[in-house]
């Protein structure tokens, strides 16, 4: 029988460590949008005809991101090797895409449906990370498995905003109909299962962080619009993107822990003992 | 295992798929538009019987306040200046009131004809982090040679619309490289993505009749045939206008433009 997170602590570590590197990941490759250094590293899967380029300006970013990239593959591989899972191996496909997807970024530079792509299977992926360290295989709950696909479609549409293939609008739109598809998750939750911290903690987190990005948004757009004539990436409009950035992937992931922990009407004692 | 082995050769597909450097950009002269130099039926400008056509680019309003870059990423860069404040260059309007760095070209109205692609290179240097010139013009197919006199490395980012784009790295010492772009583009702007306040631009035209201003704001063009042209400055903040000239054969004619800022 092959071993389950819920059988050693060291493999939920391990799993959760996996998830904190995704993170990174996804907050390094926020930076690398922001700072438009996708192409400072003009070859693949080399950096500058070698290992270690120039570490110079924003070849740096592009670099961070690589080398992320690279340890997050190889502990997902680990993962997927030791769990033997159907969502592990699916993980770990995932983050090979992605690698694949990088270099196709830099090969036929930087063609905007790619980084459009490149960034959803992200969300994707850290989703993934995720419901494996989260011990949760299966989308349980209609409400919070709807508000998670809200939260990704924002996550497509806003990475399509970044690479000025979409106007802001239906991102904007999005906002409102994620958020109250979120809230019905959250506060639907909450009403039921307050005693629950299984449950409370999650939907909690997903109200709070889904709140922080709509302010967090409305701050990247003002950012945004506010050094549109700026010669170069401001570190204001930068920072506050990134976070953004990073506060719909925690939301997202906020909402797949829910979806997958919270069944209508199941007992708080049986829920434990499946697990 | 059957998995593993799945995984493998999907990861070894996108690898192959993901390897190299990007489209191999022109860098024959093979044009669309003009023809080698000294090649059977191509035309070359007149300057002896054509007309000529001189202007200025005056810049009216507010002189804009132009943005500090900040060069702190790369203290190479900043060495380069000598501590002095290096200002975007996105709009320089000169001390007699006219703008720098305005793309003047003939736009239509000339005779159907292969222009003759000039054998020169024209120069694109990367010095202090800055591109040299800011704006540039080529016939198109005409060479440019891409210079790297910095002690960074700098990547070479063009973006056409019409043209194929390339992205390619330069490090110090590193020999020029030789470029071209086969068909007329008004403008390319080209980038460095190790720099992003780097900025230029080249304009890519089918004939050799265009010019860019510089610190007085004037421009020449000399040559054309006899006829009646459209006659077109583009600038990076302010767009394009256009101007109807109609010049005979040894006729000098003047052509000003004015950009209100």
């Amino acid at each position: 029988m092959h071993p389950t997170i819920v059988d050693s602590v060291w493999l939920r570590r391990y799993a959760a460590l996996v998830v904190c590197c995704t993170f990174a990941l996804v907050v390094a490759g926020g930076f690398v949008t922001s700072h438009d250094a996708a192409l400072a590293i003009p070859d693949w899967p080399l950096n500058w005809g070698r290992l270690i380029p120039p570490l110079e300006a924003n070849i740096r970013y592009e670099f961070a991101h690589r080398v992320l990239a690279m340890i997050t593959a190889l502990l997902t591989a680990g993962l997927a090797v030791k769990l033997r899972t159907r969502l592990a191996w699916t993980a770990l496909a995932a983050v090979l895409v992605q690698a694949g997807l990088g270099g196709v970024l830099v090969r036929y530079i930087d063609p905007a449906w790619a980084a459009v792509v490149h960034a959803a299977l992200a969300q994707l992926f850290f989703g993934l990370t995720v419901a494996l360290a989260w011990r949760t295989s299966r989308l349980l709950s209609m409400p919070a498995s709807v508000a998670a696909i809200a939260l990704f479609a924002q996550t497509v549409l806003g990475a399509a905003v970044r690479h000025h293939i979409a106007s802001p609008i239906p991102h904007i739109f999005g906002a409102a109909v994620a958020t109250i598809l979120v809230m019905w998750a959250g506060l639907s939750t909450l009403m039921t299962h307050m005693d629950d911290p299984a449950l409370r903690r999650p939907a909690l987190a997903l109200l709070s962080l889904t709140f922080s990005q709509v302010f967090l948004g409305i701050a990247a757009y003002m950012a945004r619009a506010a050094t549109a004539d700026a010669p170069q990436p401001m570190p204001l409009m930068v920072w506050i993107t990134v976070a953004h950035v990073a506060a719909g992937s925690l939301a997202f992931g906020a909402a797949v822990v829910l979806a997958g922990q919270a069944a209508p009407h199941t007992p708080l004692t049986q829920r434990t003992a499946e697990a | 295992m059957r998995k593993i082995w799945i995984g493998a050769v999907l990861s070894c597909s996108l690898t192959f798929i993901g390897c190299g450097g990007g489209e191999k950009p022109a860098e024959t002269a093979k044009s669309e538009g003009a023809a080698p130099a000294g090649g059977g039926g191509t035309a070359t400008p007149d300057e002896a019987n054509g007309g000529t056509v001189t202007g200025k680019v005056a810049f009216t309003g507010d002189k804009p306040k132009m943005a500090t870059l900040d060069m702190s990423a790369q203290p190479k860069c900043e060495a380069a200046h000598k501590g002095e404040a290096v200002k975007s260059q996105e709009v320089v309007v000169n001390s007699n009131g006219t703008l720098k760095n305005a793309f003047v070209w003939i736009k239509s109205g000339l005779p159907d004809k292969q222009w003759a692609i000039p054998s020169n290179a024209v120069s694109l240097d990367q010095h202090g982090c800055m591109y040299e010139p800011h704006v540039i013009g080529i016939v198109a197919g005409q060479n440019i040679e891409v210079k790297n006199s910095d002690p960074t490395n700098h990547n070479i980012h063009p973006m056409p619309q019409v043209n194929a784009d390339w992205n390619e790295s330069q490090s110090p010492g590193e020999p020029p490289k030789m470029k071209t772009f086969p068909r007329q583009e008004v403008m390319i702007p080209v980038k460095c993505n190790v720099h992003p306040w780097m900025r230029s631009y080249i304009g890519v035209v089918s004939s050799p009749f265009f010019a860019v201003t510089g610190d007085d704001g004037t421009f020449t063009i000399k040559g054309l045939p006899p006829g009646t042209y459209t006659i077109e400055v583009w600038h990076e903040k302010y767009g394009t206008q256009d101007q109807q000239v109609t010049v005979g054969a040894k006729e000098s004619k003047t052509v000003d433009f004015s950009i209100k800022g």
